[in-house]
């Protein structure tokens, strides 16, 4: 592949395959491939867009289209602990705009992924994460962190500082 | 009440193929893909009285029966498990502790449209209860359930679980459909509607989680006795979360029918308002519908019928609940942020009517309000309502309409920058 600068193990082109395996169009095989992209790297570069277009033979802009319409995929890397706090209604009526403030203070960060010094930590608000009956919500990465308080957000990311930093 | 879709919620090792069995798993779709014709699979249900369970609520089997099954193209079936309308927390249930269930409920969708190739379209967050479907996809393709010769029936049946990526316009079947296919999740025009230009051109049902999980206990039963558990026009059972200001946030599955009331202060349900404090108001069906006045809540059931009789909707079953001390601006301009920031873009009166709105509840709500701004936002909701493709703007224009006329005070104080009382 003449474009791809992005380099993969093999486990994940394994993946790819399959996933492309899955459907009658391999176009369809978009996400699946991005999200086997941005597990591996934590992020989609440029280079590892046009890595995707190539191999399911769509056009650079449709892969772009794509990345840009889901918002769960990151153009810019993320903190090791990226986490995503839920503000909706459901979540708000028990606190979570709380919840999300205290992040924004306790980490220094806006909350529009953007990432601590260390690399540890990224923050951004999410939108309704269908965990409303055990609100408020968050996600640490690919978890749900579930009845939330400010002691419990303190905890988990203390937590995390501490198995993070070395 | 004997549950139709929760039963096993309770029993341990439910998620997988073993447990699932013992309690008689997967006979109904041995049966349905041996022995029925889609004829009286889609009369059976018909009968049964289901309705779509995602929101819209139109009737299962007559869904199914808009397939022209002769049709010499691949026929598809997309199970909805993008669940996302704020105050909904249902299918997760569903794929975390009965996955096989839903697996199952999808082999019986296929069988009425003649359908060999099924997706199961979850919302990307759901990292874990993705990682337990695909897990008990595993077992049922081992064990011979989904696959060639399905079961043992002759039939074959390909199932594939595909995740999305933060789009909750996703959730539109035909925002469904071009997601599926790797396109940005915008909704198509209809018609076509997807029966007859689906997924990949061809004929195409989506069917919600909940409906799809639903069917196993109605073949197995005759389907007045589904019927039997609702009321007359709204037959069965739903799932129903409850969030918000309550003792007991969960998720239900109650008879329709039930009066909210119960469902909001029983000790089977919710439980009664927290902190001793009164109820103010009540969103029945997940954010975009209307919100009731704690007087309407009394007079209202869980049923299609007593929702619309009084103004609103059942829609996907999130019940979200608020108690007097609750900032009504302050929450509406919540729903205006989610609305605007999920609108997919292509529809102007969505676009932009979706921004303008929140704009204007952000300025009420930072007191920086102006005394027309309530007017404003009325007018920005009639002209968003009916206007678009997909009916994403009215799901911002009934709650805007609903919130101003019921708790119209409150807007206009803040409008006009009073202290509050």
């Amino acid at each position: 592949m003449s474009n791809a600068e992005e380099k993969f193990s093999d486990q994940t082109l394994a993946k790819m395959k399959e996933a492309i395996a899955e459907y009658p169009d391999k176009a369809s095989a978009v996400l699946p491939v991005l999200q086997l992209i941005q597990k591996e790297k934590g992020w989609v570069s440029p280079a590892s867009q046009r890595f995707t277009a190539e191999l399911l033979s769509i056009s650079p802009a449709r892969v772009k289209e794509v990345v840009t319409f889901y918002t769960m995929f990151h153009q810019q890397p993320v903190g090791k602990y990226h986490i995503q706090v839920c503000t909706n209604i459901s979540c708000s009526l028990r606190g979570g705009e709380e919840i999300f403030a205290h992040c924004q203070k306790k980490l220094g960060l806006k909350g529009h992924k953007d990432v601590t010094p260390d690399g540890l930590f990224s923050l951004e608000h999410v939108e309704c994460l269908a965990a409303c009956e055990r609100a408020p919500a968050m996600l640490l990465g690919e978890n749900y962190k579930m009845e939330l308080t400010i002691e419990k957000v303190d905890e988990i990311i203390d937590r995390c500082k501490k198995e993070g930093s070395h | 009440m004997e549950k139709v879709i929760s039963a096993l919620w309770s029993v341990p090792g439910a998620n997988t193929l073993e447990v699932y069995k013992k309690h008689g798993g997967y006979e109904a779709a041995k049966e349905v893909l041996s022995s029925w014709t889609p004829e009286k699979l889609i009369e059976h249900v018909k009968a049964s009285g289901l309705r779509g369970r995602g929101g819209a609520g139109f009737p299962t089997g007559m869904k199914w029966s808009f397939i022209n099954r002769g049709s010499p193209k691949p026929k598809y079936v997309c199970i909805n498990a993008d669940e996302s309308e704020p105050g909904t927390a249902k299918d997760r249930y569903i794929l975390e502790l009965t996955p096989h269930l839903l697996i199952e409920g999808t082999l019986i969708c296929a069988k009425a449209i003649d359908c060999h190739h099924a997706f199961i379209y979850c919302r990307g967050e759901f990292y874990d209860q993705i990682a337990i479907l695909k897990k008990a996809l595993a077992e049922a393709k081992a064990a011979g359930i989904v696959g060639k010769n399905a079961l043992g029936s002759g039939y074959d049946i390909q199932i594939t679980v595909h995740s999305g990526f933060g789009a909750y316009i996703c959730g539109e079947e035909t925002g469904l459909i071009e997601s599926l296919e790797g396109k940005k999740g915008q909704p198509r025009i209809k018609p076509p509607f997807p029966a007859v230009v689906g997924l990949y051109n061809c004929p195409t049902v989506v069917n919600n989680v909940e409906t799809a999980a639903a069917l196993p206990w109605i073949i197995k039963h005759a389907p007045e006795e589904y019927k039997k558990f609702g009321t007359e026009k709204s037959g069965g059972t739903k799932l129903l979360s409850i969030s918000g200001h309550v003792n007991k946030p969960g998720t239900y599955e109650i008879p329709l029918g039930l009066p909210l009331s119960e469902f909001i202060n029983s000790p089977n349900y919710g439980g009664g308002v927290w902190k001793g404090r009164k109820l103010k108001a009540c969103i029945p069906g997940g954010s975009s519908v209307p919100i009731l006045t704690a007087a309407e809540v009394e007079k209202t059931n869980i049923d299609y019928e007593s929702c619309a009789a009084n103004g609103t909707m059942l829609g996907s079953g999130g019940c979200i609940v608020m108690d007097e001390t609750t900032d009504m601006v302050h929450s509406l301009r919540i729903l205006g942020h989610f609305y605007s920031h999920e609108s997919c873009g292509q529809c102007t009166p969505c676009r932009t009517g979706t921004n303008w709105a929140h704009r204007i509840l952000c300025r009420i709500d930072d007191g920086e309000g102006r005394p027309e701004d309530v007017d404003e936002l009325l007018k920005i909701a009639n002209n968003m309502v009916g206007r678009t493709i997909c009916p994403l703007a009215d799901a911002l224009a009934m709650p805007i309409k609903s919130f101003l006329t019921k708790f119209r005070s409150e807007f206009d104080k803040k409008a006009r920058r009073e202290k509050a009382a």
